[in-house]
C-alpha cells in the first residue's frame, strides 16, 4: 500500500514570547511568507482532511500555539474527528483555567519545553523570564491528569545539566523527558558555532542518561535524540520523506518536515489552494524524494538505505547545497568533510577559550535582518 | 500468571485511546508520540478491561465466549506487553 501520513504537525503561529537561539522555525519567520495565518475554519478543514487521509497523531505547535485565541475550538474539532492531540508549548503565561478548558475540549497530552534546570540558565537561553511559568504549568498539567512530556533542547550551554533536568522531570511526575540534542537547521544552523557541544560533553551526558535509565526503569521514559553530527550514519529523518509525516505552516504551506521549507529547489503547495490529499499524493514537495528512485550513490547500492532513507534532505541542501545527495553526516558521503570541519572548529575553540561563540536570539528584528540579506 | 495475580484488575491507562484506523483497516491504541496496532482479539481483551473485571474474570469471559480453556498465558502476555509501555495498569 502507498504510504499514508500518520502524523501532522500544525504550526498555528510563528509568534512566540521566547527567543531560543536554536528555534526550528524558519529564519525568515517574521517575513511575508508566513504572515497570513490560517483561519479557524481553514485549520478545522485541515484536521478533517488529515484524519480522512490517515493521520492519527496531531501536534499543535508554533511559535507559541497558546497565542491563538481559538485554540480550544481547534482542539475540540481535532479531538472530535479522532486525532490524538498534543499541545507543544513553552507554557509562557499558561494558566490552569486555560489548560482545564483545553482538557474539556479533548486535548490528550501536553509537552512543555524547558531551556535549563534552573531559572537563571533557562531564562537566559529562552531570552525571556519564563521558568516560573513553566514550573507552575507542569504542576497544573499533572493536577488536571494530562500525561506530561518535558522537552529540552540540548546544546553546549546546558548539556552539563542533564542529570538535574532528569531529576526535575522526575520530581514533576512527568511521563517522558525528551532530551533533544540540537539538530542544525534554521536558527540552530545560524548559531551552530555557539550551540554545538564538544564530544566530551556529549559523552558525559550520555553516561548520565544510561545510568538514569537504569535507575528509573519505566517510571520516566528518557528519550535521547542523537546529536547526528557526532554519529557515523545519518538519522532516518522523519521515518523517510513523505512516508508518515507532514507539517502545515501558519499560512498553510505543507512541508514534509518542519525544516523543508528552506529547500529552494522544491515547489510547496498551500492548503488554501489544494486539498491535503492532493498535496500528499501529487505535490513536488512530497513526491520528489519519496521512495528510493531518487537516490544517488553511495545510497543507491547501500544496504542501509531501507533503514535510514538516505538521511535528511534538508541537511543535504543546507550543508552540501543539493537536497538530492546523501546526507553529509553519513561517513560514506563525499561531503562528510564539511561536517567534520564544523565539529573540529568547535573542538578547537573549546580548547582555546572558555566561552563559546555568541548566539543570535530568535526574534522578529533579527529575522527581518536575515531575510533582507537573503537568508 | 500466578493465582494471586489473577485477582488484579487491569485498566487502560487514561493516556491511551482506542481508535479505529479506517484508512489502514485496523484498530490502534494511541498514546503520546506513538501507537500500537491491535488485532480483533486485542480489541476484545481491552474492551473487557473495564476497571471492574479481574484478570481471572476476563479470562473466564473469553473462554466462555470461545468455548475453550487455557487462554490465560496469551492474554497475560498481551496485557503485560501493554503494561510495560505504561498503557495498562494493574489495580485491585
Amino acid at each position: 500500500m502507498d504510504p499514508k501520513p500518520l502524523w501532522l504537525l500544525a504550526e498555528l503561529t510563528y509568534k512566540c514570547p521566547l527567543q531560543c537561539p536554536y528555534c526550528s522555525n524558519p529564519l525568515e519567520f517574521a517575513g511575508p511568507r508566513f504572515k497570513q495565518e490560517l483561519s479557524t475554519e481553514e485549520w478545522c478543514r485541515v484536521f478533517r482532511e488529515a484524519r480522512a487521509l490517515g493521520v492519527l497523531q496531531l501536534g499543535l505547535s508554533g511559535g507559541e500555539p497558546t497565542l491563538r485565541p481559538d485554540l480550544a475550538e481547534l482542539v475540540s474539532t481535532a479531538h472530535g474527528v479522532g486525532l490524538y492531540t498534543s499541545l507543544i508549548t513553552s507554557a509562557y503565561r499558561l494558566t490552569k483555567e486555560r489548560l482545564a478548558e483545553l482538557k474539556q475540549a479533548g486535548l490528550a497530552h501536553v509537552q512543555i519545553s524547558i531551556q535549563g534546570a534552573d531559572a537563571g540558565l533557562s531564562d537566559d537561553i529562552a531570552g525571556a523570564a519564563s521558568y516560573a511559568d513553566k514550573i507552575a504549568a507542569y504542576r497544573f498539567t499533572r493536577e488536571l491528569g494530562f500525561p506530561l512530556t518535558v522537552n529540552v533542547v540540548l546544546h553546549r550551554r546546558n548539556l552539563h545539566q542533564v542529570e538535574a533536568l532528569i531529576r526535575l522531570a522526575e520530581s514533576l511526575g512527568a511521563e517522558r523527558i525528551e532530551l533533544a540534542n540540537t539538530q542544525f537547521y534554521g536558527w540552530a544552523l545560524h548559531n551552530r558555532d555557539a550551540l554545538m557541544p564538544t564530544r566530551a560533553q556529549l559523552d558525559a551526558a550520555w553516561r548520565v542518561v544510561q545510568r538514569e535509565r537504569a535507575r528509573l526503569g519505566t517510571r520516566l521514559e528518557i528519550v535521547w535524540v542523537l546529536p547526528d553530527y557526532h554519529e557515523q550514519y545519518p538519522k532516518p529523518c522523519m521515518g523517510g520523506w513523505g512516508r508518515a509525516y507532514m507539517t502545515v505552516t501558519p499560512a498553510g504551506e505543507v512541508w514534509p518536515c518542519h525544516a523543508a521549507g528552506r529547500i529552494t529547489t522544491l515547489r510547496f503547495e498551500s492548503v488554501r489552494d489544494r486539498s491535503l490529499e492532493w498535496i500528499w499524493e501529487h505535490s513536488d514537495a512530497f513526491t520528489r524524494f519519496r521512495g528510493d528512485a531518487w537516490m544517488p550513490e553511495p545510497c543507491r547500492s547501500c544496504p542501509r538505505k531501507a533503514q535510514d532513507f538516505g538521511g535528511c534532505r534538508c541537511q543535504a541542501f543546507l550543508v552540501a547545497g543539493d537536497a538530492g545527495v546523501t546526507d553529509p553526516v553519513c561517513s560514506l558521503s563525499p561531503h562528510r568533510h564539511l561536517i567534520d570541519a564544523a565539529v573540529a572548529r568547535v573542538e578547537r575553540a573549546a580548547r582555546e577559550v572558555e566561552e563559546p561563540a555568541e548566539w543570535t536570539y530568535r526574534a522578529a528584528p533579527a529575522s527581518r535582518a536575515i531575510a533582507a540579506k537573503g537568508g | 500468571m500466578s493465582p494471586a495475580s489473577t485477582l488484579v484488575v487491569p485498566r487502560l491507562h487514561p493516556k491511551a485511546r482506542l481508535q479505529r484506523d479506517d484508512v489502514r483497516g485496523r484498530d490502534v491504541l494511541l498514546y503520546p508520540e506513538g501507537l500500537v496496532a491491535l488485532n480483533a482479539t486485542g480489541v476484545e481483551i481491552l474492551g473487557l478491561c473495564d476497571g471492574a473485571r479481574s484478570f481471572a474474570e476476563i479470562i473466564a469471559t473469553l473462554e466462555g465466549r470461545y468455548g475453550t480453556t487455557g487462554l490465560g498465558p496469551d492474554v497475560g502476555a498481551f496485557l503485560d506487553g501493554l503494561a510495560a509501555k505504561g498503557l495498562v495498569t494493574y489495580g485491585s
